[in-house]
């Protein structure tokens, strides 16, 4: 029988409470302003599952009595830094966590406001689901449909449109209907597997974690049930091995060689016959290191080290494949990108891109248009790219990138630009193919 | 294709890979440990990340010189067994060099002095690179912080000029002066910690489970008695079966009641509290409601 390092851990010695309840993880992204209730659906996610502790909402109690109005204001439960709270703004992206005894959720909670689509990007590049949340009076706004298209683009599975505040429509089941028509009719142009629609008062409690009887005519499942029962990114295991390598593991005196990463897509098993790339060396996996020990085979998203039965030249930034399975290779790579940075993009500037486990030096060849999100529009003519605009480019590269679409690969497809004059990280790319 | 990994799985995943990242790219990193539950899974990240090579980084502690007895000798022996490097950063050499002044009074604290002894040490190891176990669950400022945490040429902490972070890449840029801290289990939360520690049979110091110890009470938390906290009038000391949920310093860490004397007692315990961990046991959170905000803009873990 193969030994796989999910089946060594929970049999570990005393692992006893880890192998009871074995959890999976999701993460997810919260879109939506202020006014929309995000805050407040957040503030009553971790309430009404239990996930707050009594310290916290006493401290939230205190809060919401000096501003005098009466209620418990779960919105002041996720706002992290003293300007945010004396602003009532929310500044940056704030990771939060709970648990129910199905699963174990990050919540990255991004802002709303335009101009802080560079938050909506961070939190979106790791989740699996994302939330975008609107005002039942509103319906979809500009700016539900800007966070809603990048969720899309930023390749996240699952988009539920959370319809809050059906209390103040007094609970219509024609309004809700509406939108969600709006919103499907909408993003169908997006490259997303899941739409789904849920109405819920997060003021309330509706649909939120208790099913509402405000809304019966709603037949479908509660946010949290959603939550629950949405498939999670951590079975990538699937797929071709992609393992980056971040580190050689060495111990001379025992003629120990490991080339250690964390496995991007797909299962290694010992005895694969694998490339190493650029080098283009083939070698035979001998040993498989895991977190539990040696294994016969490991998948992603683990961090493992492989023992290859060759001495090769293996450094970090080379990439570790299955023979017959290598990725996209170029110097030259056409990406949307997301420009973070404080100042504009230099026409042809040079820049330090980091994708997986190596960095090269890249010039920003050619805008071809910039992509105005709400509209899912391009616009043409470009010579640059300011903060939070994003673009479709080409970049040359100085060292050949060894990589998949991102659409295939959200690891080995994406990048970051660093500018180096001043270390910041001022772009943010999901490569649609080389040239 | 197998099964899909547990979320401790995942969490321990993007750990040792947080770690790993910092050893290829920084030049000169540390592993900040304090013989605390948080520091403990750090320290096992690393053998995970790195064994059977040695660590990359030493092993550093600020001495408060008002730390538990038992968690410097559990904190001395965990890192001989391991045979790695271990320099202590001494508060009281700070003190005695001038540094810092140590504040006076029965509710004097020396938790406020160690970010200087901190900031002192990594200057003159010239360390670019301190990882910590901080977690964003422990406090809500903490909750808006970075894996790579960017620290300028005073060690501050400006939270609106974080870098992006995205997917797994990370930016450990620094110039000569700046460093980076990195919190390799950001995401995990009390609960996880606790889970991971009972899964891997780690040994902790017997703070953590209930003991008999002679404390005393003040503003509705329980101290320990000791020669480094004056006791206020009124105070009685009486002898109480207690644990301790985090492991600071004597004169900011309380006890929590309890008779839970195994860990698998503790961490049913811990699944089935209503209070946070810094809410219940430290007093160096209740200053006000942005006191680790401010701490962490002056250079704080």
């Amino acid at each position: 029988m193969e030994t796989t390092a999910a089946a060594q851990t929970a049999a570990g010695a005393g692992a006893e409470a880890a192998a009871k309840a074995h959890p999976q993880l999701l993460r997810f992204a919260t879109a939506g302003s202020v006014d929309d209730g995000k805050s407040t659906l957040i503030g009553r996610l971790l309430y009404d599952a239990k996930s707050l502790h009594a310290d916290t909402i006493e401290q939230v109690e205190s809060a919401s009595r000096s501003r005098g109005d009466g209620t418990l204001d779960l919105a002041l439960l996720t706002d992290g830094l003293r300007a945010e709270r004396e602003q009532g703004i929310t500044i940056d992206v704030a990771y939060r966590h709970f648990a129910t005894p199905r699963r174990r959720f990050i919540i990255a909670d991004t802002p709303g406001h335009a101009q802080y689509t560079r938050n909506m990007v961070t939190g979106a590049s790791t989740a699996d689901l994302a939330i975008v949340l609107v005002d039942a009076r509103e319906g979809m706004l500009t700016q539900s449909r800007r966070h809603a298209a990048i969720a899309g683009l930023l390749g996240i599975p699952r988009i539920v449109l959370a319809v809050n505040k059906m209390d103040l429509v007094d609970w219509d089941g024609d309004v809700f209907r509406r939108i969600c028509g709006d919103f499907r009719g909408w993003a169908s142009r997006l490259d997303v597997e899941e739409l789904a629609c849920i109405p819920i008062s997060a003021l309330k409690g509706d649909n939120v974690v208790e099913r509402s009887a405000n809304l019966d005519w709603y037949g479908g499942p509660t946010l949290l049930q959603y939550l629950e029962e949405a498939p999670v990114a951590a079975g990538l295991s699937g797929g071709p091995m992609r393992l980056p390598v971040q580190w050689v593991v060495r111990a001379p005196e025992l003629e120990h060689r490991g080339y250690a990463g964390q496995l991007a897509s797909g299962t290694v098993h010992v005895g694969d016959e694998v490339v190493v790339l650029p080098a283009g060396t083939t070698s035979r996996v001998t040993a498989v290191d895991a977190p539990a020990g040696s294994v016969d085979a490991a998948g992603a998203p683990l961090s493992v080290a492989v023992r290859l039965a060759d001495e090769l030249d293996v450094a970090r930034g080379a990439l570790i494949c299955r023979a017959g399975e290598e990725p996209l290779s170029s110097r030259e790579v056409e990406a949307t990108l997301c420009w973070l940075g404080e100042a504009q993009s230099q026409p042809r500037g040079r820049y330090l891109l980091k994708h997986t486990t190596s960095t090269v030096r890249a010039v920003l060849d050619t805008i071809h248009h910039t992509l105005e999100v709400e509209k899912l529009t391009e616009r043409g003519g470009a010579e640059s790219l300011t903060r939070n605009e994003i673009g479709r480019v080409v970049l040359r590269t100085s060292d050949p990138l060894f990589f998949d679409r991102y659409v295939d690969n959200r690891t080995t497809g994406s990048f970051i630009l660093i500018d180096e004059a001043t270390n910041e990280t001022v772009g943010a790319g999901m490569i649609d193919g080389g040239r | 294709m197998l099964a899909v990994p547990s979320h401790l799985q995942v969490l321990e995943a993007e750990a040792i890979h947080v770690m790993r990242e910092v050893a290829a790219e920084l030049e000169t990193p540390v592993l900040l440990f304090s013989g605390g539950k948080d520091s403990i899974v750090l320290l096992r990240l690393a053998e995970k990340a790195f064994r059977p090579g040695p660590f990359p980084f030493p092993v550093m502690h600020i001495d408060t010189g008002h730390n538990f007895p038992e968690a410097i000798e559990f904190r001395d022996r965990r890192v001989e067994e391991l045979g790695e490097r271990l320099i202590v950063a001494s508060v009281q050499e700070s003190i005695d060099k001038g540094r810092v002044r140590e504040e006076t009074g029965p509710r004097a604290s020396r938790n406020r002095l160690q970010t200087v002894t901190l900031l002192d040490a990594i200057e003159a190891h010239g360390f670019d690179a301190a990882f910590g176990g901080a977690r964003r669950d422990e406090e809500r400022a903490r909750a808006k912080e970075r894996i790579f945490s960017f620290r300028d040429d005073f060690g501050q902490w400006d939270p609106r000029r974080q870098r992006a972070e995205l997917w797994s890449l990370y930016n450990g840029r620094v110039r000569r002066g700046e460093h980076v801290r990195v919190f390799p289990i950001s995401n995990w939360t009390e609960l996880d910690v606790w889970e991971y520690i009972l899964g891997e049979g780690l040994e902790v110091p017997p703070l953590y489970t209930a003991h008999e110890r002679e404390v005393f009470e003040r503003d509705g938390m329980l101290y320990a008695v000791s020669d480094f906290m004056e006791r206020l009038e009124g105070e009685e000391p009486f002898t109480e079966s207690v644990r301790y949920r985090t492991v600071g310093d004597m004169s900011c860490t309380g006890a929590v009641r309890s008779t839970a004397a195994t860990l698998e007692a503790v961490v049913a315990e811990i699944a089935a509290t209503r209070v946070t961990e810094r809410g219940e046991t430290r007093a160096d959170d209740r200053v006000s409601e942005a006191a680790m905000e401010d701490r962490k803009r002056e250079g704080y873990f």
